[in-house]
């Protein structure tokens, strides 16, 4: 242990912990910008310097380790004028213009300026004029980059893509693409962890609220709107309800009042996925010599683009099955409309998703599988959708819960924990269970994957067989478990990835929260919902059951191909793969 | 009124001539990875400040070309922009009045056509191209890449034995290198900044004095693949050590008595003890590697047969023979070349040097070590004539100036025309024709005959050091490529077309330092793993202290220092003295922790593995 005066406070603290810890530690409230634990310890910033007694220069409290004796003032007037003029002059090259940036109110580079008091900025305004393309999915602000470098170190170290880098030295130096010239050429995945890690507005998601509003208003469109499983545990956060209070119910409550005319649940799709994928898994499973394995899921957009750019020898390993937003849409203009007997081109189908892939993903020319027409038009993210709640000036508190429209409204426990990391394969185990032996497991009989652990694997008994399965989240993570697979290191049948830590729960268009990784919080609300729920397997969701006697047939059937199934060769990311 | 008055410094002019020694010393720690077109910028505006300001191209000039580099960096430039940096740096150049104006051009001109393509891509694309920031300047320095912060930190700590394995996860001859590593590390050393680089050689060594006993290293597990190594030098023996500790079976070939290579038939035992040398390979040895000594591939094997026995060769060779001077009487008795010479003390020969006098030809480091051995044995008197001046000698300054302190005469601008033989075909004396230093040709003043008659150096021998040559041409036969007798191996150690044979050190890189030949054995052995078809990671498991933080106040390097010359040149003892305790631990204080502080925690400061 090591013994440190903070502020005139005196603590003990194992060997090696930051003074930023131990202030903490004491109630002292150090204030930081570029740090966030564990991934981004550089000391960029500087704003968290502090005075140590015996030193001139001022150390980072972020990346300093105490010393015995150490004697720190986190509060003397040296301190605060470094803190300050860093600021300014992190000000000084950061375009302020605050009332038009998505990050207000959500900035720490506004709350720091609040906090610190700044006025008047002594220094010129320098801002860069390199502009980013607006019409990708994830867009770069150039004028608002602060450089803390977080979207490299998270992009490189959880992510294991390295899209961004610090390019150039000097005053020129700055975030750029790493080894491409854009990011549409580049093999960004389009998790958006990278922005769910940025502390100002430098980078966002293209905000597609205004295209929403322009169906609503056409008078010749019926807008239909999918609700995705992780969005239940995240969206009531930026009106301050908890996730008991901000209910799916509720959340399709605000949509109406909004003028959306049918409001449906993702989980739907999540237990048709099911029935297709688990019914591929068991099909390929009987084939063995004629598939490739381990059997991938595909629901996750942003592994499904990662996969193509980094590792095409696995890209057959994927199930053909698509994922849920695309199979809802598929089914919403074709089954859907014949329902309402409505042209589907005349449908607007739009999801709120977690997710930034989800939006390259609706867009791929050949998702146009029910009508010609995209299945689904328009992506909006949670932030997106709170956005458009707030810009109707509608009270989410003021509303009560309303049940979802039928029948795409319906969705089992097992669709609903898709969100989180380990649920699409749970989900799949209960109904590919049921399919083999005829009989329901217990619900929880496949809760070992559960877990935000980062690789998980676990083995389970098929009716006399032994399943080898693996689950992973990160696409760090992902890529460990592909290059474990290609030396030959472990052998799977089934695996699950999900690009996000944590799954959709963590998802890059989930509300964003300052040095706060969410998904560990968001997870066990959709574990509650399940258990909560009668309804615990996809085949016996009779929407699902419906659907397959009415238009499908069965899993796997010449219908379910054309709609529900894809081919993931028919598109290319930009490698050609 | 006083017609002159004697002048006395301001504190203005004081302080901007510390300014100007400041920036001396931050122009020597620039390290490569910098944008290039913005450091050109810079250099201008540098020298558009020290413009007098009377003439235009001068003043105007500099000032414009500065505005179009930064035009092109700002991406504001089109490729038309680049010819007209480009003429109106030439135009200055030629008429510019001054210096000051033309050399400030000239800088510009080389810029624009030395990395041309960089100026391109930020005009195209809006950015650096060869930008790569090196975190840590000691360890991207060295050839090796040994974690330097790393075991500074940890000598500071007083953990020696963990501070030298740290060391030998990149280089297994830490003992070698902390006596004689020319130490690259110190170029660049970033505390340059604050006062002088760390004496990071020095630390090395009094890490390897404190370590204690020499532990087995961890190999692992057996492959069965069988390596062959010819030459057991610094390079041989790394690649062996690295490659065993990987678990391969491998075999050193070693054509003399003893192994070590140039570090025992090159080097003198006053600079690298013999019994430091033999521990450190006994060292290396217990990684399990076979050695066979007096075996001459070539002679006693030939190379197509040891190819056929092993499933890789590695070909580390050295450069083991010497080079003639080409002139008159050179075949005289009583001419001996640094190598033989050099070679025979390594196996314990001395010659008796008593009453002789000795003129050395040469003026690089083996020059000075057969100089020096020279006054050892007891010569009468040791003459280095060199045919260019003193400065431009290829020795480390440290060495000529010990050379000199030992008692040599450096006889520069002297280039020798012939040998004179007495009548028993001996040795009798040397002609030297005076030099004039003339034109810079690449990058050194090329001497030419001044005009002033020869002069007679009467001698007993002459000991010829011009550099050495590499005995590679039975290799050439074997289908090895070459290049200029040197092996023609690719950076990566390898030949195209050519399964299992790989070669590094002295053969290829032609003679060179320790570090460079180790750094080639350690390429080798990674990509032979690679080649046998496996990836065995060479880590080490030593944890660093944490990091300390420490105000940057200028304090003064400690250097190593010497036996007194009068006492040092009566034996082949070590000359140099270690470090004390507090030495050691004041100046492993210095070090900044370029791994931690500055762009090292972002880029990642250290290599754990390789």
């Amino acid at each position: 242990m090591v013994n440190v005066t903070i502020d005139g406070k005196k603590i003990s603290v194992p060997e090696g912990t930051t003074i930023l810890k131990a202030a903490k530690e004491l109630g002292i409230n150090i204030p930081t910008l570029c740090y966030w634990e564990g991934l981004n310890e550089i000391g960029a910033c500087r704003v968290c310097v502090v005075e140590v007694e015996g030193n001139i220069r001022l150390p980072a409290a972020c990346n300093t380790p105490v010393e015995e004796g150490m004697v720190v003032r986190t509060n003397t007037k040296k301190v605060r004028d470094a803190r300050k003029a860093n600021v300014e002059l992190i000000l000084s090259e950061h375009n302020s213009n605050c009332t038009a940036c998505v990050r207000s109110g959500n900035c720490s580079l506004q709350k720091l300026a609040n906090e610190f008091n700044v006025g008047e900025i002594p220094y010129r305004k320098h801002l860069q004029e390199k502009k980013g393309n607006t019409s990708f999915p994830l867009i770069h602000d150039y004028t608002r980059c602060i450089k803390c470098m977080r979207c490299i170190q998270v992009c490189d170290k959880i992510q294991a893509s390295s899209i961004w880098d610090l390019v150039n030295t000097g005053s020129r130096s700055t975030v750029d693409l790493a080894s491409s010239y854009s990011l549409e050429e580049s093999k960004c995945a389009l998790c958006g962890q990278c922005i769910t890690h940025c502390p100002v507005g430098a980078l966002k998601e293209r905000d597609d609220t205004d295209r929403a509003i322009d169906a609503l208003e056409d008078p010749d469109k019926i807008t239909v709107i999918q609700i995705a499983p992780s969005i239940r545990t995240a969206w009531g956060e930026a009106f301050g309800l908890s996730p008991e209070e901000a209910t799916v119910n509720r959340l399709a409550a605000c949509l109406k009042e909004i003028g959306f005319d049918y409001v449906f649940d993702t989980n739907f799709s999540a237990d048709l996925t099911i029935m297709e994928e688990g019914s591929e898994f068991l099909s390929r499973l009987g084939d063995k010599e004629n598939n490739k394995f381990p059997m991938f899921t595909s629901c996750c957009p942003g592994w499904v683009r990662f996969v193509k750019a980094n590792y095409p020898e696995f890209i057959d390993n994927l199930s053909t099955a698509k994922s849920p937003q695309q199979m809802f849409g598929a089914v919403t203009k074709s089954y859907f409309a014949e329902q309402i007997g409505v042209d589907p081109s005349k449908i607007c189908s739009i999801s709120i998703m977690p997710c930034l892939a989800k939006k390259h993903e609706c867009a791929i020319p050949v998702m146009n599988d029910a009508c010609g027409d995209p299945d689904v038009d328009i992506v909006l993210t949670t932030r997106e959708v709170d956005r458009l709640i707030k810009s109707e000036h509608v009270d989410p508190a003021n509303l009560s819960d309303i049940e979802l429209d039928s029948p795409l409204g319906i969705g089992s426990g097992a669709g609903n924990i898709f969100g989180a990391t380990g649920g699409v394969m749970e989900a799949a185990l209960r109904t590919a269970y049921n399919l083999v032996t005829g009989s329901n497991p217990d619900p929880d009989a496949f809760k070992a994957v559960r877990g935000q652990q980062g690789w998980k694997e676990a083995e389970f008994d098929l009716a006399g067989s032994t399943l080898k399965i693996a689950v992973a989240n990160g696409l760090g993570n992902a890529a460990k478990l592909l290059d474990a697979l290609k030396k030959g290191e472990v052998e799977y049948d089934f695996v699950e990835i999900m690009a996000c830590p944590g799954g959709c729960v963590g998802g890059g268009g989930q509300p964003i929260h300052e040095q706060c990784e969410m998904a560990p919080l968001r997870a066990p609300v959709l574990y509650q919902q399940d258990a909560d729920m009668k309804l615990r397997f996809s085949h016996e969701n009779p929407s699902i059951t419906k659907i397959y006697e009415e238009y499908f047939g069965k899993p796997l059937s010449e219908k379910s191909h054309h709609l529900l199934h894809t081919d993931h060769h028919k598109w290319t990311m930009p490698n050609g793969n | 009124m006083s017609r002159l008055s004697n002048v006395s410094s301001t504190l203005a002019q004081e302080t901007v001539e510390e300014l100007y020694k400041d920036i001396e010393r931050n122009i020597q720690t620039s390290q490569p990875g910098l944008c290039p077109v913005d450091l050109a910028a810079a250099f201008l505006h540098l020298s558009h400040a020290r413009s007098c300001g009377k003439c235009t191209p001068c003043r105007v000039g500099l000032g414009r070309l500065e505005e179009l580099i930064n035009s092109v960096l700002d991406g504001k430039a089109d490729m038309e922009t680049l010819d007209v940096i480009e003429t109106t740096a030439e135009s200055i150049f030629r008429s510019a009045d001054c210096a000051i104006g033309s050399e400030a051009a000239r800088m510009a001109v080389k810029a624009v056509k030395g990395f041309r393509d960089d100026f391109e891509e930020h005009i195209l694309h809006g950015r650096c191209k060869l930008q790569n920031f090196k975190s840590v300047p000691c360890v991207s320095e060295c050839p090796a890449h040994v974690d330097i912060p790393g075991y500074i930190a940890l000598i500071h700590e007083g953990r020696y034995a963990d501070a030298v394995n740290l060391i030998r996860k990149d280089n297994p001859l830490p003992a070698t290198c902390g006596m004689i590593c020319e130490h690259p590390c110190e170029e660049h050393c970033r505390r340059k900044l604050v006062d002088d680089a760390i004496n990071i050689r020095g630390l090395k060594r009094y890490a390897v004095e404190h370590e204690g006993e020499i532990k087995k290293p961890a190999c692992e597990e057996a492959t069965g693949k069988k390596i062959a190594i010819i030459g057991g030098g610094p390079s041989g023996l790394t690649a062996a050590y690295f490659l065993s500790k990987m678990g391969h079976e491998c075999t050193v070939y070693e054509q003399r008595d003893k192994l070590g290579g140039m570090l025992r038939y090159g080097i003198p035992s006053y600079r690298l003890p013999r019994e430091i040398l033999d521990r450190e390979i006994e060292g290396m040895k217990l990684t399990g590697f076979k050695t066979i000594t007096n075996f001459s591939i070539g002679k006693d094997m030939s190379f197509d047969e040891l190819r056929k026995q092993y499933d890789a060769v590695y070909i580390s060779i050295g450069a083991h023979i010497d080079n003639k001077i080409g002139i008159d009487g050179e075949d005289a008795d009583g001419v001996v070349s640094a190598v033989e010479m050099l070679r025979g003390i390594g196996d314990g020969k001395m010659p008796d040097f008593s009453g002789l006098k000795i003129v050395v030809v040469g003026g690089g480091n083996v020059a000075m070590d057969v100089a020096r051995s020279a006054v050892r044995l007891g010569a009468e008197s040791v003459k280095i004539a060199y045919r260019r001046r003193k400065a431009d000698m290829t020795a480390l300054a440290e060495e000529v100036e010990g050379a000199v302190a030992d008692g040599c005469e450096i006889m520069e601008l002297n280039s020798p025309v012939r040998i004179e033989k007495n009548a028993d075909g001996k040795v009798a004396a040397i002609w030297l024709k005076p030099q004039i230093v003339g034109e810079v040709k690449w990058g050194r003043p090329a001497p030419v005959n001044a005009d002033a008659p020869e002069v007679r150096i009467p001698c007993d021998r002459v000991l010829v050091a011009i550099g050495q040559g590499i005995e590679s041409a039975q290799f050439g036969e074997a289908g090895i490529p070459l290049k200029r007798n040197r092996i023609a191996a690719s950076d990566e150690g390898d030949f195209e077309g050519i399964e299992g044979v790989f070669s590094g050190g002295d053969c290829v890189t032609g003679p060179a330092t320790v570090i460079k030949a180790i750094a080639g054995g350690k390429v080798a052995a990674a990509n032979i793993d690679e080649y046998l078809g496996f990836n065995h990671l060479i880590t080490s498991d030593v944890e660093l202290p944490p990091v300390r933080f420490a105000d940057r106040e200028p304090m003064g390097r400690v250097n190593m220092t010497e036996r007194p010359a009068g006492e040092r040149i009566k034996d082949f003892c070590l000359m140099e003295n270690s470090m004390t305790d507090q030495e050691a631990c004041q100046e492993s204080a210095r070090c900044l922790q370029c791994d931690h502080f500055g762009c090292g925690l972002l880029k990642g400061g250290r290599e754990f593995k390789w």
